[in-house]
């Protein structure tokens, strides 16, 4: 279910791993917050006042998740874009750069193929594939399954590269400690402006492809302007994973919330 | 489109609730609906009828309200209305304004029998 795009209705087939999980639309029982208050009586009925969020099932699995990986002292990040910023590069070379340093696994959530975990599983880097089938976005519950096909004790760091959507993965939180937006050169300057749900979302914003910046006729003080106003409270890296430009102040800051 | 299922996720805990708590039929609904939510207030109503179909919610009644975003500017410890994300204080220009409500897509209530 997904209250942006109304994908996923109906029997999704999500694969985890490479085996099929039927999505669970559990429901029934169980609703802990639920307050039973009497009041008027406008429809000749009696008022149950809720105050549950529409999306309270995700939020809840969401902070099993952030629980559970506390208590695993894993880092885990939350790796947004549009299809094609380079999330799977910069991921690549975060872990490549991070060896002896931090060890760092991933999960990659696609609509279809495990092209990108396989991209990761030839680095040497621990992933695990999620197949979506037609849901644009990641959820929490497909992230426990996930991380359950990792050994999260040899892990320090945790990766979840989302489907490459900038709507409706900003409203699934997945337990994650740090959102992490990518905006790459090549996608215009205005990208904040135009999907702010998520940039306003971000704790770290990452300027992707900084060696293309040229060639794009990219316009970095107009980007970092929008970046700022949308994403005020991001802290924002300029880098590319390709050339490594950039890419050290970005692994200083990991290892130093990492150790926090 | 995307109403839909915020309106099936919406009936199926009204309906929930009203079994648990032993009632047979939903007579009404209240949301609660940010300006931010993303949530178009006109497609949850449409999608609502048909959403309630067969199900003991049939024939409710739907009630939104509508929840103005607000941001908090920690400079003037005042808060302010927000038009969009862009969390800028319009006394002081302070960019880092706290967005505080304008999010919401919740269940308040619900009436049953």
């Amino acid at each position: 279910m997904c209250k942006e795009c109304g994908c996923g209705l109906g029997g999704d087939n999500v694969k985890i791993g490479g085996h099929a999980h039927e999505h669970d639309h559990g429901h029934g029982h169980a609703h802990e917050h639920e307050h039973h208050h009497e009041h008027g009586h406008s429809h000749g009925g009696t008022t149950l006042n809720l105050n549950l969020s529409l999306l309270e099932k995700n939020d809840r699995l969401a902070e099993q998740n952030r629980g559970f990986f506390r208590a695993k002292k894993l880092l885990v990040l939350n790796v947004v874009s549009s299809p094609g910023s380079g999330k799977t590069t910069f991921i690549r070379e975060t872990a490549a750069k991070l060896a002896g340093r931090l060890r760092l696994g991933v999960i990659v959530g696609d609509l279809a193929t495990d092209n990108d975990a396989a991209r990761l599983r030839t680095a040497g880097i621990p992933v695990v594939q999620i197949t979506t089938g037609t849901v644009c976005h990641l959820d929490a519950d497909m992230v426990a399954k996930a991380a359950a096909q990792l050994d999260l004790d040899k892990l320090d760091v945790l990766v979840i590269e989302n489907v490459g959507n900038l709507v409706c993965p900003a409203d699934y939180d997945l337990g994650e400690d740090l959102r992490v937006v990518l905006l790459s050169v090549t996608e215009g300057e205005d990208k904040p402006l135009k999907y702010p749900p998520m940039f306003h979302s971000a704790h770290v914003a990452v300027v992707t492809k900084s060696d293309m910046a040229a060639a794009a006729g990219f316009d970095r003080k107009l980007a970092l302007q929008n970046l700022e106003r949308v994403s005020h409270h991001a802290r924002i890296f300029e880098l590319s994973a390709k050339t490594g430009d950039g890419m050290k102040a970005w692994l200083d800051f990991l290892a130093e919330k990492r150790s926090a | 489109m995307h109403e839909v299922s915020i309106m099936e996720s919406a009936v199926r805990m009204a309906v929930d609730a009203a079994k648990s708590a032993g009632a047979n039929r939903v007579l009404a609904l209240r949301l609660r609906v940010g300006t931010l939510s993303g949530a178009v207030p006109e497609a949850l109503r449409f999608a609502f009828d048909v959403v309630c179909r067969d199900t003991i919610a049939e024939g409710a009644s739907l009630e939104m309200e509508t929840v103005p975003a607000a941001g908090w500017c920690p400079v003037c410890r005042a808060e302010f209305e927000c038009a969009d994300f862009i969390s800028e204080c319009p006394r002081c220009h302070n960019p880092n304004g706290e967005l505080r409500r304008g999010r919401e897509l919740e269940i308040a209530s619900v009436e049953i029998n």
